[in-house]
């Protein structure tokens, strides 16, 4: 459903991505992942078309996104940092989102399950930076979007949040979803992907299930082997 | 466009900082009343502080806005919009609560006043025209500039530069080439030299309004000449809603490329 062929693009001098091919069309959740400055976050602006790519094209569902902006009907995305206009209120975004966007959606769950009620009537910039990724959270998956893109989602979550989050998502996989995330925390990739990219230098690393990277290293331990990579990378650009 | 723009108006009318600022014009269009009891003093008092102060705090608020709102406008760019319909909208929501403000603080004196009645009128709405229209101009190029800059600092450095080139520089050169070339015809320089200045083209559009040849200067004299008062006032309005135009096209040009 998601298609990016040799996607390009460098800020300055430092090239972000460097020719990258990747390819999303099975449902399930791709835990994106690598080192910091790695092009995790330009790849996933380029695919939401908020980052503009100097060579390469991506393709959703068929359709080549340059220059296209109803493509985005289809995919909900959540930020790494949640900010939001400082005098509206929580209930009076939701339903900014829901009357720019126009599909169908349902706040009402998430809102339960993240006991939002007492903060809807708040102002937003009085809201903790926890609450205001749940509104952030929110916001994004309260439309049936068969495309969720998740950027370190987790930022200021506390545990029982972070608990509700994973069930979420894991709801959003059985309904066949095309889920991708980048996270650095290693537990979450644990449990919730089916697949795993690493990248480096704007490039593809490795791209394969968890099982191949747990036998390409040799070892039963999950955060050993994603050490292995990150160690391999080292040694490799050393 | 038009939605992005209500919600932006809305959470800027709640701000605290607009507030104040519509309270200012309010107080101060008030004490100009109480100081001169007279409204076409009062108008002319005004019309020095809009030409300074307007494009200013339009400058000011509109950086200010852009850069805070970044986070805001990455969660608009994720949604099923085009970039022109979110910058548009934003640059809207800036330049008309703005605008309100203005209109607010210093039209409700002049209706308590009685304006209604007085011959003032047409001067008056001369006045709140430009108050507004400058608002407009000096938001969007605000806004238009944060674009451009990625840098805060930078962005807000140039915003101010351009402010006091047109505020102050401006009138400065064009003097010295005035009188520098005083032997050469120069008028129809320096009415070209106005016109790309809108804060020169709203001086010499309420000048001409209140018909004051001694504040009027040289190129007002000129414009007043060249092209009699109602043409004058015609052809400053036309630039002025023209001035308009260039900041929003540049935010337009300047939001497609950008990587956000």
């Amino acid at each position: 459903m998601i298609e990016i062929q040799g996607l390009q693009k460098s800020f300055g001098k430092n090239q972000v991505l460097n020719g990258l091919d990747l390819k999303f069309s099975e449902p399930g959740l791709t835990a994106i992942l690598g080192p910091n400055a790695s092009g995790k976050t330009t790849l996933l602006k380029s695919i939401l078309g908020m980052v503009i790519p100097e060579k390469g094209d991506i393709y959703v569902k068929g359709k080549r996104i340059r220059d296209h902006y109803d493509y985005r009907e289809d995919i909900a995305f959540l930020p790494q940092i949640a900010r939001f206009p400082e005098n509206l209120n929580a209930s009076e975004l939701l339903k900014m989102v829901q009357v720019l966007r126009k599909g169908d959606s349902d706040a009402e769950p998430l809102i339960k399950k993240f006991k939002l009620e007492p903060s809807l009537s708040k102002k937003l910039k009085y809201l903790s930076g926890g609450t205001k990724q749940k509104v952030s959270i929110t916001s994004a998956m309260m439309f049936d979007c068969p495309i969720l893109i998740l950027d370190e989602p987790t930022a200021g979550l506390d545990p029982v949040s972070l608990m509700e989050f994973k069930a979420l998502i894991d709801e959003e996989k059985k309904k066949g979803k095309i889920i991708l995330l980048t996270t650095h925390i290693l537990t979450l990739v644990h449990q919730l992907a089916d697949r795993i990219i690493f990248i480096l230098e704007g490039k593809v690393f490795f791209n394969g299930t968890p099982e191949e990277l747990l036998k390409k290293y040799n070892t039963d331990d999950f955060e050993a082997a994603i050490a292995s990579l990150t160690q391999q990378e080292v040694l490799t650009h050393v | 466009m038009f939605r992005i723009f209500q919600y932006s108006l809305k959470d800027l009318i709640r701000s605290r900082w607009i507030f104040y600022y519509g309270v200012f014009y309010l107080l101060f269009t008030t004490g100009l009343f109480i100081l001169s009891n007279d409204l076409s003093k009062s108008i002319i008092s005004l019309m020095n502080i809009t030409l300074v102060l307007v494009p200013l705090i339009a400058t000011i608020f509109g950086s200010m806005y852009f850069y805070q709102s970044r986070e805001f406008v990455e969660l608009l760019l994720a949604q099923p919009l085009p970039r022109q319909r979110i910058f548009g909208g934003l640059f809207l929501g800036v330049s008309l609560s703005l605008g309100i403000c203005y209109l607010l603080g210093v039209g409700i004196p002049f209706v308590f006043y009685g304006i209604a009645g007085s011959g003032e009128i047409w001067n008056f709405l001369t006045l709140l025209f430009n108050g507004v229209i400058l608002s407009l101009i000096f938001s969007g190029l605000a806004i238009w500039i944060g674009l451009a800059n990625e840098n805060k600092l930078k962005g807000f450095g140039i915003a101010i530069v351009v402010w006091l080139f047109f505020a102050v520089i401006y009138d400065g050169i064009q003097l010295l080439l005035l009188v520098a070339f005083s032997e050469y015809p120069i008028e129809k320089f320096s009415i070209g030299a106005s016109i790309l200045n809108p804060i020169s083209l709203s001086r010499i559009q309420i000048l001409l309004k209140l018909d004051i040849s001694a504040l009027m200067g040289f190129t007002g004299a000129v414009f007043k000449k060249f092209f009699g008062t109602n043409t004058g006032i015609i052809i400053s309005t036309l630039s002025l809603i023209f001035w308009t135009i260039i900041p929003f096209m540049g935010i337009i040009f300047t939001s497609r490329k950008k990587d956000f």
